[in-house]
């Protein structure tokens, strides 16, 4: 792990919305690191800027101010792009949501193998690669299922082969366990913690699940615009 | 992979539906155009048909389809006379409307110059020409007439020896070929009574007049046919239409027949621009006008539809973003869809038309042109009609897939 450079550093970013006296400050010079093959979790009230931090991670919301560093490499400087941020996202980032957002026309294999083809693989390594992905997930029998034929926690899973598809460096989850039951759910949070480690990919949660913390490295925790880290008392040895 | 066709392999029923709608449509645009053109290819078609290097009609008029006209009969032998003259023939054409077998019929009935003119010009489908100077007619196939059929006209009754195809007059009725002399015979025909009522009347004025007193003889003639009475000039025609010899030049012929005070004569080329600015340039203008306004409705139906499409996809299009797709990729998707209802539709539209344009009561002419033109129409429409949904899906944030 210590070979590689941070998936993901963040420097004292802001995020300020309006201004005079319509500002609302969503993120307070929030400052954090997340090695590969590191789960994290972020915990928080709603409100509290958990989405504001992972939409600005994810390189789809820039910060007022601060610093973004992903592998190592400084993409944003507060508002201003140091990187094509669009192929920062395609090759570097994977993005997993409460609802799974499978695009409705496309089949599971081919809801993975959209992620590929954005990135220029196309054809038979494509296909071999997103049935890797599924099978490694257990859902690669529904691989020619629409997702409105799935289940919601296979949904979710083939939500996460997508993910994984382009060996991203971090996995970014905005509360993927909501729409499932509490079995499930802890199903997935053990998948993530696998992937993370197996994948050797950073992993930030939000969640809300209090369950399953016990499956995070670390677990952050925000309110009212502040990062804070928590203590872990009860995590799984890696 | 090909998002467009995954897509409407998805929504095939909707997508097939619309493209139904969208066809109707784009048919209806065709089938202005084609009226458009019918209009004008029936106009000139009888002009074109008759084949004329020159026009002789009424003095002052612009006759003898833009308005009445009428000339002596012996103009013919007046054209006749010219140097460099081929040909001369009278030419009569009027309207009338029968009953047959329980029907109403209009026929536009044209004269022909009995014994020079036979009708041998005229695209006979079956039976054939008029073979005798009275009491044989060729019908175009519009009238709903047949070989072998006899109709009454007038005090006559004909029969029908040939049918010819797509002769319609200017005013989209079926023309009828028979003698001058026959269809000056129904043009002019009057009841019984109002003949004996005119000569009663003839012999009345007659009896006021001096010279009657002194020529008895008059006052006798007064009670007889027109056509026995010298007095009484032979009925009208229409026009003379005449055709040049080789190499002649036809401004010194028309410059001749100028001369002479009575008459107007055209050139082929200025008859059916008479024609087209005339009786039909308001018809004409008026489906123009309503052929661009189905254009522009079509554009913006379409552009409504596409825009919808796109709204549909438009979590669809954020998720792509977000996970770094380029712009071609969105703009394909949207573009790709639009051109395959644009294409579909077409299709349609070519093919419902060539079913049903053939039941509409007047000729609907769609040439090779025209669908061209359409499909450039179309596919310019389906770029445009893009434009929104394209800006629509190019706004789109990656970060509403989280909202």
């Amino acid at each position: 792990m210590t070979q590689h450079a941070p998936a993901i550093e963040t420097i004292g970013i802001s995020k300020i919305y309006g201004s005079g006296n319509t500002e609302v400050i969503a993120l307070r010079e929030a400052t954090m690191t997340i090695q590969r093959g590191e789960v994290v979790a972020l915990l928080g009230p709603s409100g509290s800027g958990k989405s504001t931090l992972l939409s600005s991670i994810g390189l789809i919301n820039p910060p007022t101010s601060g610093q973004i560093k992903i592998d190592g490499k400084v993409v944003m400087d507060g508002p201003k792009p140091f990187v094509n941020l669009q192929r920062y996202r395609r090759e570097r980032l994977g993005f997993i949501f409460q609802k799974s957002n499978l695009i409705p026309f496309l089949s599971a294999i081919e809801n993975v193998m959209i992620a590929l083809s954005i990135s220029g693989i196309e054809g038979r390594p494509a296909k071999r690669r997103a049935m890797e992905l599924l099978d490694s997930l257990g859902v690669a029998e529904r691989a020619k299922n629409l997702p409105s034929a799935l289940s919601g926690g296979q949904q979710q899973r083939v939500a996460i082969a997508r993910a994984l598809a382009n060996k991203p460096s971090l996995l970014l989850a905005d509360e993927p366990t909501a729409a499932l039951d509490s079995k499930l759910g802890r199903q997935v949070m053990e998948l993530f913690r696998e992937i993370g480690h197996e994948n050797q990919a950073g992993v930030l949660v939000v969640t809300h699940d209090q369950r399953s913390l016990e499956v995070f490295d670390r677990i952050l925790h925000m309110d009212d615009g502040l990062l804070t880290e928590l203590e872990v008392a009860n995590s799984k040895p890696k | 992979m090909n998002l467009a066709i995954r897509d409407v392999r998805f929504n095939l029923g909707r997508f097939l539906l619309t493209a139904v709608g969208l066809g109707l449509l784009l048919m209806i645009v065709m089938g202005m155009g084609g009226i458009y053109k019918g209009i004008e290819e029936d106009a000139v078609l009888l002009i074109d048909e008759l084949n004329a290097d020159l026009w002789i009609v009424q003095s002052d008029t612009r006759g003898p389809f833009a308005e009445l006209s009428r000339l002596p009969a012996n103009v013919e032998d007046r054209a006749w006379a010219v140097p460099g003259v081929a040909s001369a023939r009278r030419f009569v054409t009027h309207t009338v409307q029968r009953e047959y077998q329980g029907r109403s019929i209009r026929i536009s009935i044209v004269g022909l110059s009995w014994p020079t003119d036979r009708g041998e010009w005229l695209p006979i489908i079956s039976g054939r020409t008029i073979a005798q100077g009275h009491y044989e007619m060729v019908a175009d196939v519009t009238l709903g007439l047949g070989v072998g059929e006899h109709i009454t006209l007038g005090k006559d009754t004909y029969h029908v020896v040939g049918i010819t195809k797509n002769m319609i007059s200017s005013g989209g009725d079926g023309l009828a070929f028979m003698s001058i002399a026959d269809s000056q015979a129904i043009q002019f025909d009057a009841a019984g009574e109002a003949t004996r009522l005119e000569r009663a009347a003839r012999r009345g004025r007659a009896e006021d007049d001096d010279i009657t007193q002194s020529q008895p003889g008059m006052l006798e003639r007064a009670n007889m046919p027109a056509s026995m009475n010298p007095a009484f000039g032979s009925p009208m025609v229409s026009a003379i239409l005449v055709n040049l010899k080789p190499g002649v030049d036809i401004e010194i012929v028309r410059e001749v027949m100028n001369g002479w005070a009575d008459v107007t004569v055209y050139s082929g080329e200025q008859e059916r621009q008479l024609l087209l600015q005339g009786p039909v340039d308001r018809a004409r203008r008026q489906i123009g006008l309503f052929r661009v306004l189905l254009v522009a409705i079509s554009a913006i139906i379409m552009s409504l539809i596409l825009y919808t499409m796109t709204l549909d996809k438009i979590h669809d299009i954020a998720l792509l973003k977000l996970m770094g797709a380029k712009d071609r990729v969105i703009l394909g998707l949207v573009l790709q869809e639009a051109f395959l209802l644009g294409a579909i539709a077409y299709v349609l539209a070519y093919f419902i038309g060539k079913k049903l344009f053939p039941f509409f009561p007047r000729r609907v002419i769609v040439t090779n042109d025209m669908l061209v033109w359409l499909a450039f129409a179309v596919m310019v429409i389906c770029i445009v009609g893009s434009a929104l949904g394209i800006r629509k899906a190019m706004s789109v944030e990656p970060n509403e897939v989280l909202s």
